[in-house]
């Protein structure tokens, strides 16, 4: 007998042997299923609602999938081999529960019991989104999900850079940016999207460019025009989310009007000198209504009260934290992860270091948000700074 | 005595010979404006109107709280609280 023979022959009087009728009937009350097949093998199919945990990876992250180690662990692997090894593994870690499903994946598809068909994605994206695919929380499905979004980005600048660069990397599908000014050389200070060389030429166009050469996948809608009323649904629309990277009250609040209009979440993030402020405004948000910018601030200051952007300045490094804070919102809205910035505004002091968060509420009264009869329409407020 | 600190953003720093935070001796948030008006008026000016009302483009917390949500102007303050002011600010893009 070979040394294959005889350890297969030990691990079977060790290891419980399930059928794959039996293992889907102990998964749907309350066993663990984890097919451990490479991405190649499961790219066809795998058992449905089987967590997916390489076999390379298993011993490392089974406490994601199965924290408590009384818990039934059942893998499943092609014809129920490594699945025995696996299983030997596991329990040498502290599992006492764990089983291997007989025959593997190809007995399980022979007796025609639910599949499920991971959406594919190429040896390339597997490469590029790697530590995202090691996330449990994210994994294939999550970056298909990031693959199919759609997110709009208003100003290209200190807060959209950053932004921009992230979404592209991690692999945000569909980026539009809206933003009709040119590069000047005082951009570049904070404006981490641009090059010297693009001094004079239109922000977005050179957006594209680089967002482009950092991840060809996505795709880059280019805006070289100023978002007004006059076409601000007609841009936002088709869009999952939007991001408030601009700089003057009449964009903010018309970001603001149209994301309430037509229920969409708004990522916002402001800075001035070396202070920043995010949050994010979702009135809108499925089973729990989150506050507008204008349950915030019901109306901008007057020109004269309103600081000005052009004399205030802004140390270089703060719209990358702030844009950083408005990037990972949005991933985490685009996944479904974790809890929002909603409901919560966000101030970052870059002098004392400090980060701290105030409650903010639905104000009963905005006219915008707490649905008090038809849709007020835009405001053409005066501009400041723009 | 209640003795709180009043954080003062840098959007308006400039009326308040730059510092970024006071300490003050006021039992409620309308106490504390009344001191702050007296010692830095055009301060005062960006953060109540005439009628001394909170200008709308202005937040003010104690600690997490937004006074809006508490008892406006009214708000009791106890030791050790800090009251924050929040102005809206459009800076980002450019």
């Amino acid at each position: 007998m070979s040394l294959k023979d005889t350890t297969l022959a030990r691990l079977r009087e060790k290891i419980v042997e399930v059928s794959p009728s039996a293992a889907k009937a102990l998964h749907s009350s309350g066993a663990v299923l984890i097919d451990i097949r490479t991405p190649e093998e499961t790219a066809m199919g795998i058992p449905a609602g089987a967590a997916l945990l390489n076999r390379d990876r298993l011993e490392l992250h089974i406490e994601d999938h199965a924290p408590d180690l009384e818990a039934t662990v059942l893998l499943l692997c092609n014809s129920g081999v490594r699945s025995l090894l696996a299983a030997d593994n596991l329990l040498n870690v502290g599992y006492r529960d764990v089983r291997s499903v007989a025959g593997g994946f190809l007995r399980w598809k022979s007796e025609q019991l639910p599949i499920d068909v991971p959406v594919s994605m190429g040896t390339n994206e597997r490469q590029r989104y790697a530590r995202h695919l090691l996330l449990p929380e994210i994994g294939l499905d999550g970056q298909n999900t990031l693959l199919r979004s759609r997110v709009l980005i208003v100003g290209a600048g200190g807060l959209g850079s950053p932004v921009a660069l992230y979404l592209a990397a991690a692999g945000v599908g569909t980026l539009t940016l809206v933003d009709h000014d040119v590069v000047d050389r005082s951009n570049l200070q904070r404006q981490v999207l641009y090059a010297d060389s693009n001094t004079g030429t239109p922000k977005t166009e050179a957006a594209r460019a680089r967002l482009n050469a950092l991840n060809p996948d996505v795709r880059v809608n280019a805006v070289g025009k100023k978002l007004i009323s006059a076409n601000v649904e007609d841009l936002f629309a088709g869009h999952d989310v939007i991001v408030d990277g601009s700089d003057n009250f009449p964009t903010r609040y018309l970001i603001n009007d149209a994301c309430v209009r037509l229920g969409l979440p708004n990522i916002y993030g402001s800075v001035f000198r070396f202070e920043g402020q995010a949050s994010v405004f979702w009135p809108a948000q499925p089973g729990a209504p989150t506050p507008c910018y204008r349950c915030l601030y019901p109306q901008p200051p007057p020109p004269e009260l309103a600081p000005s952007c052009g004399e205030a300045g802004v140390l270089g490094v703060l719209p990358g934290v702030i844009g950083l804070l408005q990037a990972t919102e949005t991933l985490k809205l685009l996944l479904g992860l974790g809890d929002l910035l909603t409901s919560r505004l966000l101030h970052y002091d870059a002098l004392q270091a400090r980060f701290t968060t105030h409650r903010i509420r639905p104000d009963p009264s905005c006219r915008y948000c707490a649905g008090h009869g038809e849709f007020p329409g835009y405001m053409d407020y005066e501009e400041f700074c723009g | 005595m209640t003795t709180v600190t009043l954080r003062i953003p840098a959007a308006l720093r400039e009326f308040a010979d730059g510092l970024p935070e006071l300490d003050l001796q006021a039992a409620s948030v309308g106490a504390v404006l009344e001191l702050l008006s007296q010692r830095f008026p055009l301060l005062g000016q960006r953060i109540v109107d005439h009628n001394g009302a909170i200008r709308t483009y202005v937040n003010l917390f104690v600690g997490e709280t937004n006074i809006r949500d508490a008892g406006g102007l009214a708000t009791a303050l106890a030791d050790g609280d800090v009251i924050t002011i929040i102005p809206a600010v459009a800076g980002g893009r450019s």
